[in-house]
């Protein structure tokens, strides 16, 4: 440091300022590029490795009024034979009151199951068995199995219940309806899960809520 | 200072002091440290909280020398932890239990705060940074209990990480960036590893800032009125070292009895079965230091809505020293805060009872009083109070 150094002019004190400021916003700039390949780091290596796999299942072990679940694409997918007095249930006007999206307008479906009984035939119910709410993987309970229960699923997380048909209850905390995946029937018995004939354009990325 | 190169400075103490004042900076503020005179037992909960945190550190450091972050291995090595490691069960135990003790002192510690006033001026620092710290303390007691990746443990993070994804705007990237994959695996428990074990040297940092905090702004204490002369206050050793030496034998022993008597107590049976990602256990249910917040998402019948009341309870206390712009203190001075504060703990307490039990409408209606009690109380009753207060 010289004695001898006049004060720097306003013009020398505005040039001091401009190369400061230039190194505070350049040094910003690199540090955020920077950052870039460390969040890269964090993300998912392996692209959709799960694409929509196609599973064939046989269904003549399953009784009326009962289910059964296999797992698909990593989820729980739920399959149920539907008696008479279920699928009265499902339209019972009061029943309907009840439900959020009784008519299932939100995409939680495929076309070939956007019906009352949101399947592809009214007997079978096939439904993917994770929660709306924070996914957790619902029970199913049968028609009486406890004073409450009027035939449906229950989840014990945060308590959201969905009818036979996977239409979500007003009362709880699920914003939607349990998804469907789509299916097609081989046979009376036999059913794959991954395409749906009847709507063969349908994928499960345009699902709303999953 | 005078000429002091020519000083001799063999006295190691002397040494010590003109190259690092640390010994002074001791004698400052814990031997002459000025604390007032009146402080009741609930000033005593700070000493248990910073003895608590040295325990789950410790504890922590050899637990992780013996567990291992993956799914194939992690549950099994939490088991030999408890049954092949030499003393594992009892560095378990501690750690454990140290959460429950971390928790319970939080909550009574916060509880004081707001009993007594001490988040008003000047202290509005200290009780944001206390605040920061239970955040720190939820998320990493979070991380935590994924690690021994039982039931309760994977649908424990399945819950959070969907909560995180369901947040507007920044939850997508958030929860892929945690997940780090399509589903709940390997590669979330090694991250949540790292999350937990970085997380607990954060709290550290931030302790040191809340207890600087304290430093500067000192004491509050049950009248409120803080101390003008030397004559009201009393040096903080030897008076409050022997007090909070006391109280923390006793406070040791409670944790003692918990590790040694009653490591089962809190629990869950479910957290000892392995994850299974197809089933979700029947009973499930969170820590009881999560139930409250638990409950509120269960009684409110909208995602977003249970969402944003959950986070927002706790929201609310950052607002505090701008709700409450009254001059007065302790709540014992204030006729309405004395009943509504009373009532917002209550409300918390029922909160928490109800997520330890099933939905039946009777906790769902008790749950929804209680929220809407807790903001009434934060809203509307501190705002209030306070105007009346400063207009007579």
């Amino acid at each position: 440091m010289t004695q001898s150094e006049t004060p720097p002019s306003s013009d020398g004190t505005r040039r001091r300022d401009l190369l400061a400021t230039g190194t505070v916003v350049l040094g910003c700039a690199g540090a955020c590029a920077l950052a870039v390949p460390f969040v890269e780091s964090l993300k998912n290596p392996v692209a959709n490795p799960l694409s929509d796999r196609l599973l064939d299942v046989d269904l003549s072990s399953l009784t009326p009024g009962q289910d059964m679940s296999v797992r698909w694409r990593d989820w729980p997918v739920f399959i149920q034979r539907r008696t008479p007095q279920m699928l009265a249930a499902l339209q019972a006007p009061d029943h309907l009151a009840t439900l959020r999206d009784a008519d299932s307008k939100v995409l939680q479906q495929p076309k070939d199951a956007t019906n009352w009984h949101r399947s592809v035939r009214p007997e079978y119910g096939v439904l993917i068995g994770v929660c709306t709410h924070l996914g957790c993987v619902p029970s199913f309970e049968k028609p009486g199995s406890t004073p409450e229960a009027k035939g449906g699923y229950f989840c014990p997380c945060h308590g959201s219940h969905f009818d036979a048909a996977g239409r979500v209850a007003r009362r709880a905390p699920a914003p939607c309806n349990l998804p469907v995946p789509p299916v097609t029937f081989l046979s009376d018995t036999k059913l794959r899960i991954g395409h749906s004939a009847g709507d063969p354009g349908f994928s499960m990325s345009d699902i709303q809520q999953i | 200072m005078t000429s002091p190169l020519k000083t001799p400075d063999t006295d190691p103490p002397d040494w010590l002091e003109r190259r690092l004042p640390v010994m002074s900076l001791l004698r400052r503020q814990y031997v002459a440290f000025p604390m007032p005179r009146n402080l009741n037992a609930f000033w005593s909960f700070g000493a248990f909280l910073i003895v608590t945190m040295a325990f789950m550190i410790a504890s922590g450091l050899f637990l992780a020398i013996n567990y291992t972050p993956d799914i194939t291995q992690a549950f099994a090595s939490v088991e030999a932890i408890d049954r092949q490691i030499p003393s594992g069960w009892f560095i378990r135990s501690l750690h454990m239990g140290g959460v429950t003790m971390l928790f319970a002192c939080l909550y009574i510690h916060i509880g004081r705060s707001l009993w007594y006033g001490s988040y008003k001026a000047p202290r509005e620092l200290l009780w944001l940074t206390g605040l920061g710290l239970m955040l720190m303390v939820m998320v990493t007691a979070f991380a935590g209990y994924v690690l021994p990746w039982g039931q309760m443990s994977y649908w424990g993070a399945t819950v959070i990480l969907n909560a995180v994804h369901a947040i507007p705007l920044i939850g997508q990237p958030l929860s892929e960036l945690l997940l780090g994959g399509d589903t709940l695996g390997n590669v979330a428990l090694h991250r949540l590893f790292v999350l937990h074990f970085t997380m607990a040297f954060a709290i550290l940092g931030v302790i040191a800032l809340h207890v600087a905090a304290l430093h500067v702004v000192k004491s509050n204490n049950p009248s409120g009125i803080d101390p003008v002369s030397p004559s009201q206050t009393l040096p903080f050793h030897p008076y409050y070292t022997s007090r909070d030496g006391f109280a923390l034998c006793l406070f040791l022993m409670v944790y003692a009895g918990l590790v040694f008597f009653l490591p089962d107590l809190l629990t869950l049976a479910d957290n000892y079965v392995q994850a299974n990602p197809l089933v979700t256990p029947r009973d499930i249910r969170p820590e009881w230091y999560f139930a409250p917040f638990y409950a509120i998402l269960r009684a409110v019948p909208s995602r977003l809505g249970g969402l944003l009341l959950a986070s927002g309870s706790l929201a609310v206390l950052f607002t505090l020293p701008w709700l409450d712009r009254s001059a007065l203190r302790p709540a014992t001075r204030r006729p309405m805060v004395r009943l509504s504060l009373p009532l917002a703990f209550a409300a918390f307490m029922v909160l928490g009872v109800a997520g330890m039990h099933a939905p039946t409408p009777a906790w769902l209606l008790a749950s929804r009083v209680a929220i809407a009690w807790w903001f009434i109380h934060f809203l509307l009753v501190m705002p209030l109070a306070s105007e009346r207060e400063m207009s007579s």
